[in-house]
């Protein structure tokens, strides 16, 4: 392929709003109420959009006889390049939205430098994506407040869900091979640099929810690089089940 | 009030309702038209969000990215279903609460058909197509009902159902004309939702009780029967359509009606699964209760955050 960095740098994004968009979707219809279901629902509906967008354009790069849903849903997990983040579990509605919370900080820095690509179908999918993003951050980022600064078992529970997520977050800011050709093309994100922001803004709003960002912890990282928590393989393999099953056919 | 008074407020009610002129909240209302109309609307409500669970059921398998995104779509129309209508219930004095209590403790009914379960990919065609179809025919008549919130709610529900309709068609069609295995999962759908479809619509007008009141207030405008009929004559093109088989050796077009025969259906099953004994009823109700109990610690936490945030306002402006 000769945009090989350009298709994964593509998926290396993509992943991300896939696989989260995927487990919010596992919640659907089991939210603590009416209304956050119906956000959670529309949050993986926006990420599963966005998701199609980059793929949709992933296929016009591959050189293979590819479809959105080839890329989705038939590669193996060490192909996979979304962040341990966002493949984390749904434990507790804290976990959901700490998770969410801490995604969304970063992606919403990300796509507000990826509107500035020189590649005009990147930047053209950043801008919606900012209006989408900012929603969700609001969203994720009030709820956190809300149960940090809540009651006592809520600050405990939320808490409790951050010291958890905490250690997937400095990968959000490895560059890969990729990354680092596209930044210099131009085309891609930085984003070694989005680091301080990043945490300065956390942080805050950690403060702000009567929290406390955990200290001098050890990370963890290698989603990038496809190599995944346990909790990946069962989610591919209820995501892949119907185009592994059936093989070949149209929906 | 004496009896005398209420009779005559009965009566300019009832003639408000003859003239087509809509009931609102703040209106005087007999009890027994409040009563009703909180059931009903509340029963119609706990459909929409228990229906969220059998579909709820295929999101993460969804087979492409495009199914996935349209059922996860459809299945948040429901919870906005459920919104509308548990709001438009809590204008009848009763609150969102107390219909989620009666709900969970097996009160309150729901419509049976998702007490049967969805084991495959075309379940979510059939239950587009069948489903809301079915849910279509009953709540068209409703848009014209007495009570102005359900009435206005019932507008907007039927353009998003039939919506859904259309997409579980679609969903239908396409596995009919693909491979053979997708068609055989698209008969097996048809076989296993044709006749809790035609269920859906109710107990035969002979065991229907309430139908002669409702009729009045416009709950209802047709008897179940009718609304089966109406079901069936449309649905059966669709099949052929589809090239599927009805499961119904005795379906049969007759010439004279201008619809369509049909079979027995088995009011046993029926009354089993309406009595809490389907497939899925206690799966259902429980996966209900314990979002409900799950979410307590955060609805709290929520109540005593804008408790919060209200003190600290005051002591601002103080
Ligand atoms: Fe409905
Ligand atoms: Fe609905
Ligand atoms: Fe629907």
């Amino acid at each position: 392929m000769k945009n090989e960095n350009l298709y994964n740098y593509i998926l290396g994004i993509a992943d991300n709003s896939l696989i989260l968009g995927q487990r919010l979707g596992e919640l659907c219809g089991h939210g603590p109420s009416l209304e956050t279901d119906i956000a959670g629902t529309n949050i993986s509906l926006d990420l599963i959009g966005q998701t199609r967008s980059y793929y949709q354009y992933a296929t016009k790069i591959s050189e293979q006889e590819k479809t959105e849903d080839d890329i989705a849903f038939l590669r193996i997990e060490r192909e996979y390049k979304n962040v341990l983040l966002v493949e984390q579990p749904n434990t507790h509605f804290g976990y959901v939205m700490g998770r969410q919370y801490l995604f969304d900080v970063y992606h919403l820095m990300m796509l507000q430098q990826l509107q500035f690509s020189k590649d005009e179908t990147l930047a053209a999918i950043a801008k919606k994506g900012i209006k989408e993003v900012s929603y969700h951050k609001r969203f994720s980022g009030d709820w956190v407040k809300r149960l940090g600064d809540g009651t006592a078992e809520s600050t405990a529970k939320m808490q409790e869900a951050i010291n958890d997520l905490w250690r997937f977050t400095a990968e959000l800011f490895d560059m890969t091979d990729a990354d680092t050709a596209m930044a210099l093309e131009g085309k891609g994100v930085d984003v070694s640099k989005l680091k301080e922001g990043y945490y300065k803004e956390v942080t805050a709003l950690l403060e702000e929810a009567t929290l406390t960002a955990p200290e001098g912890m050890y990370f963890s990282r290698g989603g990038k690089k496809g190599v995944h928590s346990e909790h990946m393989g069962y989610l591919l393999a209820d995501m892949q089940y119907m185009q592994r099953t059936y093989p070949n056919m149209e929906w | 009030m004496s009896n005398e008074q209420i009779k005559s407020l009965e009566e300019i009610f009832e003639a408000r309702i003859a003239r087509d002129e809509k009931i609102e909240p703040k209106d005087w209302m007999p009890e027994k038209y409040r009563k009703t109309h909180i059931r009903q609307i509340s029963q119609h409500a706990h459909s929409e969000i228990v229906g969220m669970l059998p579909e709820g059921n295929w999101i993460s398998r969804a087979p492409s990215l495009r199914r996935k995104a349209a059922l996860l779509a459809k299945v948040q129309d429901e919870a906005g279903h459920g919104l509308y209508l548990y709001s438009a219930c809590e204008t009848l004095g009763i609150s969102r609460i107390e219909l989620y209590d009666q709900l969970h403790s097996g009160k309150a009914k729901y419509s049976s058909i998702f007490n049967y379960p969805t084991l495959t990919w075309a379940d979510m065609g059939a239950v587009g197509w069948l489903v809301d179809g079915a849910a279509i025919i009953n709540q068209v008549p409703l848009c014209n009902t007495s009570f102005g919130p359900y009435a206005r709610a019932m507008v907007r529900v039927c353009k998003e159902e039939s919506f859904h309709q259309r997409q579980g068609f679609e969903i239908m069609l396409k596995l009919c004309n693909g491979s053979k295995q997708q068609k055989d999962m698209a008969q097996d759908a048809l076989n296993r939702w044709w006749w809790p479809s035609l269920m859906m619509l109710g107990p035969t007008d002979a065991e229907s009780v309430h139908t002669e009141q409702s009729m009045k207030w416009k709950l209802k405008r047709k008897s179940n029967d009718d609304l089966r009929q109406q079901f069936i004559d449309q649905t059966v093109p669709q099949a052929d359509l589809l090239g599927l088989t009805i499961p119904d050796p005795d379906l049969k077009f007759n010439e004279q009606t201008g619809s369509y025969d049909f079979g027995t259906i088995d009011w046993d099953e029926f009354w089993q699964v309406v009595k809490g004994h389907g497939p899925c009823n206690k799966q259902r109700i429980s996966a209900r209760v314990a979002a409900w109990d799950n979410g307590s610690w955060v609805r709290d936490a929520a109540m005593a955050h804008a408790a919060k945030k209200e003190a600290l306002k005051i002591k601002i402006a103080i």
